[in-house]
């Protein structure tokens, strides 16, 4: 089974066309494919429907598809980091539909584990349930929402093999495990390629049976949104 | 006298209990990490997918992949852990959070909280707040009693849409307490020079007045 690929570019070969749906894995700038970021910006493919938590700022992460304008409608839960974003939004450019935070990632879950929908209390009783089934349990009421699948996502983490195993590190793993079983098709984007057997079994976050193409992305950016420190005492 | 943002997250730190799981949102609610008595061990949980944050790290040791829910660099202590944003929200969800301390921009009598949109002005989003004050056992709110124009922002109803309904357990803003009970608010803290004609004029929300009201000890 082939999954490895030399770069970002060959890697979105043949996958790609307008007016797919992907899912870009990453909370804020942290965890975010770089690489494929900028392959599938440059394809120029069009019409996109893009579920991310976040989009990016204006000039980097999925900021820099908006600019382009490659982005028809953003699933997203916070976008507040991005100028650009806001502008098509209000001027009717753009397509936009938040979900909560923790509803957007069990909606990827439930989506990638075979699970149409679900309940949570999660948005009961504001303007997130409209049009939406509620149900009563133990007296609670509870709102559905349907899993989400989507034809491509694209994840980053920190090492991975030509098995397509991936280990993430820190808090970069966010929705990246997720959006890897979610989609028809998962490219890895990682810092570092081993060889298989290389990674502990035992550790192995996404099993490389989600994992359809990977590479080693070239110099990740990693850029910090909020620097914030201590003094030295 | 209004309490000042620093004096708001010192008056939320007394709702930390020894062994506690505690989500802090963004601004004030942040500040509270700053107040955790001494000897006391309150584990902090970071939505994006963090358990045990510790403090913003030196110049120098800043690590992109270490963040927490506001973006920021944060440190990790012993005892951390880290999973997915799916898990961090089944904690959530799941009841295992013991607190969350949020902000807010507007809560009603009922314990109504709205704290994420503001029609036709802003549209950022509502992060990981409706699923905290859905799932979290207990939620504290932290704000300051009027708007710029001076107008109450404890009302009778909220106006904003709503983050959650019925959510809140206690709300502290910069001039005293509720407390949310079955009966509605209950006035049960001042704080320091602050009367309750003060509050009574500056409330637009009903609520009654605990027996004992005391003031919020001077810090």
């Amino acid at each position: 089974m082939h999954k490895l690929y030399p770069d970002a570019r060959s890697a979105v070969d043949g996958v790609l066309f307008d007016g797919m749906t992907i899912m870009s894995g990453g909370f804020g700038l942290c965890g975010i494919p770089e690489n494929l970021i900028l392959a599938i910006r440059d394809s120029g493919v069009k019409h996109l429907t893009v579920i991310s938590n976040n989009c990016g700022v204006d000039d980097f992460g999925l900021g820099v598809m908006l600019q382009s304008r490659q982005i028809k409608k953003m699933l997203s839960s916070y976008v507040g980091e991005n100028v650009e974003f806001e502008r098509q939004y209000l001027n009717g450019e753009l397509e936009l539909e938040f979900n909560p935070q923790g509803t957007l990632a069990e909606r990827i879950r439930a989506g990638g584990a075979g699970i149409p929908a679900f309940y949570t209390r999660t948005g009961y009783g504001t303007l997130v349930a409209s049009g939406k089934e509620t149900r009563e349990f133990d007296g609670e009421m509870y709102v559905m929402e349907t899993g989400l699948r989507a034809d491509l996502s694209i994840v980053k983490a920190w090492k991975g093999d030509r098995s397509g195993n991936l280990i993430y590190r820190k808090t970069a793993r966010n929705f990246n495990p997720m959006m890897a079983t979610a989609a028809a098709i998962c490219i890895a984007e990682v810092e570092e390629i081993v060889e298989v057997g290389d990674l502990d079994p035992d550790q192995i976050h996404t099993p490389g049976i989600y994992v359809k193409r990977i590479f080693e992305g070239r110099n990740h950016e990693k850029r910090i949104e909020r620097r914030t420190t201590r003094p030295k005492e | 006298m209004p309490m000042t943002r620093e004096q708001l997250a010192q008056r939320a730190s007394d709702e930390l209990r020894d062994g506690f799981y505690v989500n802090l949102g963004i601004g004030i609610p942040t500040l509270v990490a700053n107040y955790i008595p001494e000897g006391m061990d309150v584990m902090l949980q970071s939505e994006n997918g963090m358990l045990g944050l510790g403090p913003f790290p030196f110049a120098g040791e800043e690590d992109p992949d270490l963040i927490n829910a506001g973006k920021q660099t944060v440190t990790a202590i012993p005892g951390t852990s880290f999973f997915s944003s799916a898990d961090s929200f089944g904690m959530i969800r799941g009841g295992h959070i013991d607190l969350a301390i949020l902000g807010a921009m507007e809560v009603s009598e009922q314990g109504d909280l709205a704290n994420w949109m503001i029609p036709g002005k802003m549209v950022k989003g509502m992060g990981g707040a409706m699923d905290l004050v859905a799932g979290v056992k207990r939620v504290v709110v932290v704000m300051e009693h009027t708007n710029r124009a001076g107008e109450s922002k404890v009302l009778s109803a909220c106006r904003l849409p709503l983050t959650g309904k019925a959510c809140v357990d206690l709300i502290i803003t910069d001039l005293c307490v509720f407390e949310v009970s079955e009966k509605g608010l209950v006035l049960i803290e001042l704080a320091p020079d602050v009367t309750q004609e003060e509050i009574q004029s500056k409330t637009e929300a009903k609520y009654s007045t605990a027996s004992v009201v005391k003031t919020i000890r001077h810090w």
